[in-house]
């Protein structure tokens, strides 16, 4: 067994995923077949190998910056627009914070 | 004029610019025809989401005005586009196949977007995807899955399913797609049509909805090489909105397609072909000899961490996609689930929002981040990411172009790998090594099986070398006679 249903309880707490019993257990068999997948990896000797961080970038490394221009700016209703409760020019979500 | 309806949808980019300066058909008649008969083939194949008739027809008007003052119109005027719905666009809804966008309007366009319209591309719809675009059959839409015209009992391939049955049923003349780990060139394949994955950075992602950071690109289907090429050379360069498009020029593809592929050093990967029995390996390998016919050199040569790519890839795109899908948290976009605390309010709108595959992927892209696994996973990951490159730099010393198949085997029955995420996966084998070198990949159609299913051939080529994979692709449709193969 590569994860437990415990582990698989502890990381959907991490990704703020709410899942039904059934989704839990469907997802332990599938994750521990495709961890147990992963584990070739380990045949390739890699210690010396760099991670590859950057995919492809040829130029300089201040290529991307510019001089700061003054634009319109999107506004906050077309910001807002998408919103499921927003209110005085913010989103709303529920109380955080007890008085 | 029903036939002359389908007619018009079916044209190649330069059929639709001589109709329009010979006064054949109107940029406006064009639209029309294109949207009614992609309305009246939807419910067949679901390849979209929804239409944008009125965008269409104000684009349209706008070609059929510049025409009449004799103004430049631009390479794609009035040319029918669909494009795949997690590409942004302004006022008109973009849904990622997804009920958590369900009703989200995006405030702004997609840098492609802007551009083929800007060189008079009419946009008639949004069309049906993976959820997030993750997935291989497109099965993993929110809003049902696309059927393939060549087969309505078979998937299109995913996650671009939709953008390539409308260009195979010729509901659009080119579409838009993005590919993350073959989204394009799999449902190319399996729709019979051309698709492209340019170099990573060749196009900008501005407006592309984020899925795996280092692996995301956007890319056109056409149901002719030519067409493809042309699309892409309007789309691509550098854009300051995307800090990751690149700054090389943006050659002119389609004037280099001169059918001049003599003496072309062809890589054959042995890797790409144990096991390969079934009828598309023997479609790939009759492929191979038309090259040879035409005067390539073949090359048998040897990618040997190929059979780390699936491992290697679904670490990577799963830890990205966790994190850039963390922002669906019921805050800005649309659908939210109601709850008493802030926390569950995240964790019942994701749960009740997102499918069975994004939370798969979602799961396991956290796992492999999450405390004490991340030198075992990511970083390991990214080091046989290094080495998958380099066999690519390496066999391009010695060759101009690779040649694969795209998929193990053509379009599968709807349902049939369902229940199977792991061998879904496998399946990707061909495709995803490409994305993860960063290099410039296609399919190109080549041939069908004796169950009339198409097969498409993957050419690969070096960073920006698109100009010699175009050629090779064009040379190759005229020889083998797959030009508009439907």
């Amino acid at each position: 067994m590569k994860i437990t249903e415990q582990e698989v309880r502890y990381v959907a707490d991490l990704a703020n995923l709410k899942l039904t019993d059934a989704e839990i257990a469907r997802l332990s068999k599938d994750l521990d077949e495709i961890l147990t997948h992963i584990d070739t990896l380990n045949e390739l000797d890699t210690s010396n190998v760099q991670p590859m961080a950057q995919v492809l970038y040829e130029a300089e490394e201040t290529a991307t910056l510019r001089e700061d221009q003054e634009r319109e700016p999107l506004g906050n209703q077309a910001a807002l627009a998408n919103a499921p409760l927003a209110g005085g020019g913010y989103y709303k979500v529920p109380k955080v914070i007890e008085r | 004029m029903s036939a002359g309806v389908a007619g018009l949808a079916a044209l190649t980019i330069e059929q639709v610019q001589k109709g329009l300066t010979g006064r054949e058909f109107s940029a406006v008649e064009l639209a029309q025809s294109a949207l009614e008969f992609a309305q009246a083939e939807n419910p067949k194949t679901n390849a979209y989401l929804h239409f944008s008739p009125e965008r269409a027809l104000a684009a349209a008007e706008g070609v059929d005005r510049k025409l009449a003052a004799g103004e430049e119109a631009g390479p794609l005027a009035g040319v029918p586009l669909a494009v795949k719905d997690v590409i942004v666009t302004k006022g008109l809804k973009t849904t990622c196949g997804s009920r958590l966008l369900e009703r989200y309007i995006p405030p702004y366009d997609a840098t492609a977007v802007i551009r083929l319209e800007q060189a008079g591309a009419v946009i008639i719809g949004k069309t049906n995807c993976d959820e997030f675009a993750m997935g291989s059959s497109n099965e993993n839409s929110a809003f049902g899955p696309v059927r393939n015209p060549a087969a309505l009992d078979r998937v299109p391939g995913g996650s671009s399913g939709g953008s390539a049955a409308a260009v195979a049923q010729g509901t659009a003349v080119v579409a838009l797609g993005s590919d993350t780990g073959g989204s394009v060139r799999q449902p190319a394949s399996f729709c019979g049509v051309v698709g492209v994955t340019p170099t990573y950075g060749r196009v900008s992602r501005y407006g592309l909805v984020a899925f795996a950071s280092s692996l995301d690109h956007i890319g056109p289907f056409g149901r002719t090489v030519r067409d493809a090429a042309l699309v892409l050379q309007t789309m691509a360069g550098r854009d300051e909105c995307d800090s990751t498009s690149a700054f090389a020029p943006v050659p002119n593809y389609v004037a280099e397609l001169n059918g001049n592929v003599r003496g072309m050093r062809i890589g054959v990967p042995r890797e790409y072909f144990e096991g390969l029995t079934s009828e598309s390996g023997d479609l790939i390998r009759k492929g191979i000899s038309v090259l040879r016919k035409l005067g390539c050199e073949i090359r048998e040569i040897s990618l040997p961490t190929t059979k780390y790519a699936v491992a290697c890839y679904y670490i990577i795109c799963t830890a990205e996609a966790s994190s850039n899908l963390a922002r669906y948290d019921g805050v800005r976009y649309t659908n939210r689930a109601e709850a008493e605390t802030l926390s569950d309010m995240y964790r019942r709108t994701r749960g009740a929002g997102f499918g069975a595959e994004c939370k798969r992927r979602i799961m396991l892209g956290t796992y492999v981040l999450s405390h004490g696994y991340y030198d075992a996973y990511y970083l390991k990951a990214q080091r046989v990411r290094a080495l998958i490159a380099q066999d690519f730099r390496n066999a391009f010393h010695q060759v101009d172009a690779i040649v694969t198949p795209v998929s193990p085997f053509p379009a599968f029955k709807l349902g049939e790998k369902l229940d199977d995420p792991l061998e879904m996966y496998l399946s990707d084998i061909y495709t995803i090594t490409g994305d993860l070198a960063g290099i410039p990949c296609m399919s190109v159609p080549c041939g069908r099986t004796a169950a009339g299913l198409p097969v498409g051939m993957q050419i690969l080529t070096r960073h920006f070398d698109e100009t010699g994979m175009f050629r090779l692709a064009d040379a190759f449709e005229k020889a083998g006679g797959f030009t508009g193969s439907n």
